[in-house]
């Protein structure tokens, strides 16, 4: 079968990030149109990977390739990328859908009065929009199993803090930016920290140590603090609480 | 001796930024994970080599604030390279690339030197700390690997594997790819180099810079005359590879180092290539330099050069038959209270 090459338009931006890491930028936006593109290829080269790639980095708009360049050449790592990318009738598989608990109870939520302040909501109400959307994991970064969420609502959106707060603790569900997130190692943050669930996305003993793959999308179970309490028992027994729907 | 009968490395006195580092946590960048490694692979390799082991084998990292050690149930063979480091073994000065025998009852210093920030502790045999996501090396701010994630202090004892000794004398390295002197760092443009007018890429590659002492693994902060930049200071976050030099709002450039994120959403006007990175990392504050542009083929040629270097074994050479003479000493500024 014959495969029309993709338009120049639709042609990504190859850039070097010195002579062993190469950035493909599909776009400049957070987007999940181009973010499809970027876990689409990001796919493509996990199924086949060519001699000498290392580990790749899918973000937002851009796949950053880390390689062995004695392995391989610049040349040969961006024919495989065009190659993969003419393929691309073989579509991603679809990304996982998880359900994740989630207490707003102001005791664990720490921030959750200051950010509905910010925003005109009562807390309540605050708690009761972010639990009701759906989220895309876009990407990780900034710590282990810190994980970029899309789809937050609107009316959620407020900037990040101008100096950063002590660190969130673990678990934390985090809002900021116009993004949601989830923290797993305690770190000083930007975000404000609107509930927390006692799922630990990050474990490095576990295998797998990290629950969910950029691309998969999330939504959160409000749960009181009760609740909150037992399954968090049962995440420290080794039990894995946040639901897989698909 | 451990529990386990076997020789202890045991950590005297610590002065801070002394950690275990294998070749980095690598294959879960995507995932949020910090590579860490050490700030001087090359160094890293070139002590891990000259004893015997693997180049990317468990060593200490020692930074400016310096390390003692001692040998516990054994003696132990230790190598070190890095930076021009004090170095002393119960009162006797030793050059800074040296290989030794460590008795048990004998104190190994090593502390901050005229030259290099980083130093390299390896011990021939395995330092037995369990791995985490498939790496010993420590980053402190996740607190992964190494010991509980942190870095060494007086007390701490490393249980040795497979522990080898019979150098006998102290022996010199040979190890003449550590020569590298500061002044040009290599760098490849971008990957956000076209977010920097012309003039000012030109102005980046013309003006001195000077390390600044803010720096740690993380990143070597920089000092000089702010960049500007051409369409903002705020990008969509992407990857970081290491030595991407970002601009942030304030226009002085951050190479990030060993313990970078992996994302980041500053412009990254230059990349310092993988030859040049350790080198840089060896700049103690105040060091100045300049950058020079090269291309991806120049940069993997430095790169396969330095691969090169290291496939031979590191040639060793009696202490005594080779140096010590007071010039030697005063070359390595190690006169002055050397004992400590």
């Amino acid at each position: 079968m014959t495969i029309p090459a993709p338009e120049p338009a639709d042609r990504p931006r190859f850039l070097d990030a010195g002579e062993a890491a190469l950035v493909v930028e599909f776009g400049a936006a957070v987007d999940p149109a181009i973010n499809d593109r970027v876990l689409a290829l990001d796919a493509a080269l996990a199924a086949d990977p060519p001699q000498g790639l290392a580990e790749t980095v899918p973000t937002y708009r851009s796949l950053m390739i880390h390689y062995d360049p004695l392995a391989l050449s610049r040349e040969a790592l961006v024919a495989a990328v065009e190659g993969r990318l003419a393929e691309r009738d073989a579509a991603r598989e679809a990304g996982r859908r998880w359900t994740i608990p989630c207490c707003y109870d102001p005791a664990l939520a720490e921030d959750i009065a200051e950010a509905a302040g910010l925003l005109g909501l009562d807390a309540a109400a605050a708690a009761a929009l972010h639990a009701g959307a759906r989220y895309r994991v876009y990407m990780y970064g900034f710590a282990p199993g810190f994980a970029y969420l899309g789809g937050l609502p609107e009316a959620l959106a407020l900037p990040r803090r101008p100096s950063p707060r002590p660190p969130h603790p673990p678990g934390a569900v985090m809002i900021g930016g116009g993004l949601a997130a989830i923290g797993t190692v305690p770190m000083p943050t930007g975000w404000y920290v609107l509930g927390r669930t006692p799922e630990r996305l990050f474990a490095p003993e576990r295998d797998p140590a990290f629950l969910i793959e950029s691309g998969d999308t999330i939504g959160f179970e409000p749960v009181g603090a009760e609740a909150f309490a037992a399954l968090e028992r049962r995440v420290e027994a080794g039990e894995t609480v946040a639901g897989r729907t698909a | 001796v451990s529990a386990t009968g076997r020789p202890i490395l045991r950590v005297v006195s610590a002065g801070g930024g002394a950690t275990l580092q294998d070749r980095g946590r690598h294959g879960a960048l995507r995932y949020g994970i910090t590579p860490a490694g050490p700030m001087d692979p090359l160094a890293h390799a070139t002590a891990n080599r000259a004893l015997g082991n693997p180049p990317g084998a468990t060593a200490i990292e020692v930074g400016l604030g310096g390390l003692a050690v001692a040998a516990e149930g054994a003696s132990l063979d230790l190598a070190l390279a890095g930076g021009a480091f004090r170095i002393a073994c119960d009162g006797q000065a030793l050059p800074p690339a040296v290989a030794l025998t460590l008795h048990p009852g004998a104190v190994l210093s090593i502390r901050a030197g005229r030259a290099g920030a980083w130093c390299y502790l390896a011990v021939a045999g395995r330092i037995d700390v369990p791995p985490v996501l498939g790496s010993t090396a420590t980053h402190t701010r996740s607190r992964l690997g190494g010991l509980d994630g942190r870095a060494l202090a007086a007390g701490d004892g490393l249980a040795v594997a497979e522990a080898r000794a019979g150098l006998g004398e102290p022996m010199l390295l040979r190890a003449p790819w550590l020569d590298r002197p500061p002044g040009t760092i290599r760098v490849v443009l971008g990957p956000q180099d076209d977010h920097f007018a012309p003039a000012e890429i030109a102005a980046f590659l013309d003006r001195d810079w000077t390390v600044s002492p803010r720096g740690d693994r993380m990143a070597c902060f920089l000092d000089g005359a702010p960049l500007v930049h051409a369409r903002g200071h705020d990008i969509v976050s992407d990857g970081v590879a290491p030595g991407a030099i970002q601009v942030p709002g304030q226009g002085l450039p951050i190479v990030l180092m060993a313990d970078r994120q992996p994302t980041g959403g500053y412009p990254k006007i230059a990349t310092v290539i993988g030859a040049d990175l350790g080198r840089l990392a060896q700049g103690q504050a105040g060091t100045r330099l300049r950058f020079r542009a090269v291309s991806v083929p120049e940069a993997v040629a430095a790169r396969r050069a330095e691969a090169a270097a290291l496939e031979a074994p590191v040639a060793l050479e009696p202490v005594v038959r080779t140096a010590f003479s007071s010039e030697f000493l005063l070359g390595r500024n190690l006169i002055d209270g050397v004992v400590g």
